[in-house]
């Protein structure tokens, strides 16, 4: 097994794990924790888009709502609600609840496909986003919630920036490996084949809305841990968090470092926060904004791929000549699933049936 | 791919924390909202710190001031992402902002957290900020919404002759401060504003014809406190829809950032009392001078600095006074810096300044209404000042705290 993993995986695994040491508080966190959040709730919409072909602009909404689960029936400071119960019960319901809110969207969604999905899902983070800045009951409105801790399990300060880096590592590092491992098995299999053709795979037999409607609730329970990661990071949460411009983010940073791999999200996340952070130092504070945009449009414009795509195409002309075909970084499944690259391979936008 | 990315961005960070060591050179951050609904308002905010930089020449205790900007969309989220970077990354002992309220209680928040680092608000002005669980490095030299409504209650019912009013807000902290400011002295002397005729709208609503539509008959007139777009919104369809009921304004609603606007809501908003921190015609010789300067350096601002300038205006110079006062020496941690502004008072535009001992200013707040200049702008005259309004408004601590949270239900006032 090992021996088929490309040895770049191992170098990157190994600069991820020392990276705290290179760098300073500033730069453990606010870049390199932030992105990991980041490019998990975007993983999220990676699996949909990529291996699904349904595009969700909900995954956000699923994260945020697993995020106000723990201020809800955990500890905040806002004297709203707060029942107070222990993290090992709030996190695995907020879980549940992310994935399950996402599954009830993929429910909705199921039937639909293309522009379509895109449409209803971002009907449903709409109504979500208003309904939790106009409810005071549950949400506490345009406020929100604050003071919402990390566990501390044994006195150790999760939210330290070291531990709090390593947790987010953990986590994206274990869902992005998930994911290559399920794109694999009969399930994964199966849901890129309805991708592919939706009316082939229901002649055959296979039930296509209860395989998109299980990527939907899998993909909620990746975007759920990445919003209760989130909730920690901020240590609050409001509807701003969960607006549509913070979901069109998400959607920005999936397709800007490539829908094709699940380490494209985390690319595209990194990218998105060092711009977000440091545009502002290169422009004038007006235009800042306009800097973003640009780049992103360029990416998108010179490589439909994002960024993953990009380095497939300049790879071949200044790296090391390497006998894999198309997909360099994606090393395990590379010429041992055929029918994978093969779908894998065809844009995105080819992939979309009718039917 | 991401091997290569850390390694720019790790050389990147070495790269910028060496720029940041060069001596003499002192960083100074601003936050304001930069993007978004109030990106209006927040340019007005930086134009206000960039005045008060140019009156000391970029230089105060002998070091140069570097200025560094932060942008927020008036998220709670995005005002610390922004001062975090400031602080941690950039290393600025001082940070001057934010400006919208929800924003100001996150900062607060995140200032105990960095107890070395000096934080002077913008334009923010809720309530809580500097009332209950204060932090000791968090400073405010803009007063507070409660405070702006200053002298209305009373005049609105004295002079007026209202006695019941329709409440129509933002819903988040700075309108409920704003109208627990007002409400609080309306209704002390006998004042009604019935709970189910008060309106609380998300920020950005763009269509009130429900709230019009449900307006009741028998009020004396309508309370409202609405910023930027939304007070131009609600204007424009009220006046349309054949509104009469007189009006009564908050304080970013007769602001400049509103009466500065085109459209027939102009005509009809002549006349309406509000209240706040500045006004545009005060005649006094250093509001003058004030004016004269914003307009000289910035001849694409506003016709007349809004309460946004003045602010973060007061804000920095507070700042500026106090390095001068330490001769620029940070190096206890700031702990001498935050003794002298604790203590600081000084001349503003708008009169003398002072902290209370949480941190908050005490300032002369203006008593306005609505009239037509010469030049067809639209100003507000100052009917009377209220001399050094406090946030406790002249009760003791304890006291105030009795009124409890601002809300939308504070005060009942039934």
């Amino acid at each position: 097994m090992t021996a088929r993993i490309h040895p770049a995986w191992w170098l990157l695994a190994a600069l991820l794990s020392i990276y705290p040491i290179l760098a300073n508080d500033f730069f453990t966190l606010q870049i390199g924790a932030y992105s990991l959040i980041l490019g998990t709730i975007a993983l999220s919409l990676t699996i949909l888009a990529g291996y699904g072909g349904m595009v969700s602009l909900a995954q956000l909404t699923a994260a945020g709502l697993a995020a106000y689960v723990l201020p809800i029936f955990g500890t905040n400071s806002q004297g709203v609600l707060g029942i107070g119960w222990s993290h090992w019960l709030t996190i695995p319901m907020a879980l549940l609840v992310g994935a399950s809110f996402s599954a009830l969207v993929g429910l909705i969604a199921v039937r639909t496909s293309g522009i379509y999905t895109i449409m209803i899902t971002l009907a449903v983070a709409v109504s979500v986003f208003f309904f939790t800045r106009q409810n005071y009951e549950l949400f506490n409105g345009f406020t929100g919630y604050a003071g919402i801790e990390a566990p501390k399990p044994f006195g150790y300060d999760l939210r330290a920036p070291l531990p709090f880096y390593y947790l987010c590592l953990i986590v994206a590092a274990g869902f992005g490996l998930a994911t290559l491992y399920a794109a694999r098995t009969p399930f994964g299999l199966s849901l890129q084949a309805v991708r592919d053709n939706p009316r082939r795979m229901a002649a055959l037999g296979f039930s296509v809305a209860g395989i998109r409607v299980l990527a939907f609730f899998l993909a909620g329970f990746v975007a759920a841990a990445g919003g209760i990661l989130l909730v920690f990071f901020n240590g609050r949460i409001s509807p701003g968090t969960i607006g549509v411009d913070v979901a069109i983010d998400i959607l920005v940073i999936a397709v800007v470092g490539g829908l094709r791999h699940p380490i494209g999200p985390f690319i595209g996340a990194l990218a998105f926060v060092l711009l977000e952070t440091f545009a502002i130092d290169l422009i004038a504070r007006e235009r800042f904004n306009s800097l973003i945009g640009t780049a992103f449009l360029l990416i998108v414009l010179f490589s439909p791929d994002g960024l993953l795509g990009l380095w497939n195409k300049i790879r071949p002309k200044i790296g090391p000549k390497i006998s894999r075909p198309s997909l360099g970084l994606a090393g395990p499944q590379t010429g041992k699933t055929p029918q994978f690259d093969a779908a894998e391979t065809q844009p995105i936008s080819s992939r979309e049936d009718t039917g | 791919m991401k091997t290569r990315t850390l390694l720019f961005s790790t050389s990147l960070a070495a790269v910028l924390s060496a720029a940041s060591a060069s001596a003499e050179d002192l960083k100074m951050g601003a936050i304001a909202v930069l993007e978004g609904a109030f990106a209006v308002l927040g340019e007005d905010s930086m134009r206000g710190v960039e005045l008060a930089l140019q009156e000391f020449g970029y230089t105060a205790g002998g070091m140069q001031i570097e200025l560094i900007a932060g942008s927020t969309d008036a998220s709670p989220d995005s005002a610390v992402r922004a001062a975090r970077k400031i602080v941690e990354q950039d290393g600025a002992p001082i940070v001057i902002g934010p400006l919208s309220g929800s924003e100001g209680l996150a900062i607060r928040d995140y200032a105990k957290t960095q107890p070395n680092t000096t934080f002077l608000n913008g334009a923010s002005a809720a309530q809580d900020t500097t009332l209950r669980e204060t932090a000791d490095n968090f400073f405010r030299f803009s007063t507070e919404g409660a405070q702006w409504m200053a002298g209305l209650g009373e005049y609105v019912y004295n002079q007026k002759g209202y006695r019941s009013v329709a409440v129509l807000a933002e819903d988040y902290s700075f309108p409920y401060t704003q109208v627990f400011g007002f409400l609080e002295p309306f209704c002390r002397l006998g004042g009604k504003a019935p709970q189910d005729a008060r309106f609380f709208v998300p920020i950005g609503n763009k269509d009130y014809s429900s709230v019009i539509a449900s307006l009741p008959d028998d009020v004396d007139a309508i309370y409202v406190a609405l910023g930027g777009a939304d007070a131009v919104n609600f204007l424009t369809q009220y006046e349309q829809a054949g509104g009469e009921l007189p009006l009564i304004g908050g304080s970013i609603t007769m602001d400049q950032t509103v009466l500065g606007s085109k459209g027939r809501a102009r005509r009809f908003v002549i006349g309406t009392p509000s209240a706040g921190p500045i006004s545009d015609t005060w005649e006094d010789p250093r509001w003058a001078e004030f004016v004269a300067a914003y307009r000289a350096a910035f001849p694409d601002g506003f016709p007349s600095p809004s309460l946004f300038a003045h602010a973060y205006y007061v804000n920095t110079k507070a700042a500026l006074l106090a390095l001068d006062a330490v001769n620029g020496d940070l190096s206890d941690g700031g702990a001498r810096y935050r003794e002298v502004l604790a203590n600081l008072s000084f001349e503003t535009p708008t009169g003398m300044v002072s902290l209370d001992e949480r941190g908050n200013a005490i300032a002369d707040i203006f008593l306005t209404e609505v009239i037509e200049g010469p030049g067809g702008n639209l100003l507000n005259k100052t009917l009377g000042v209220t001399p050094q309004v406090s946030q406790t408004l002249g009760l003791s601590y304890d006291e105030f705290l009795q009124y409890g949270p601002v809300s939308r239900e504070n005060p009942a006032c039934e």
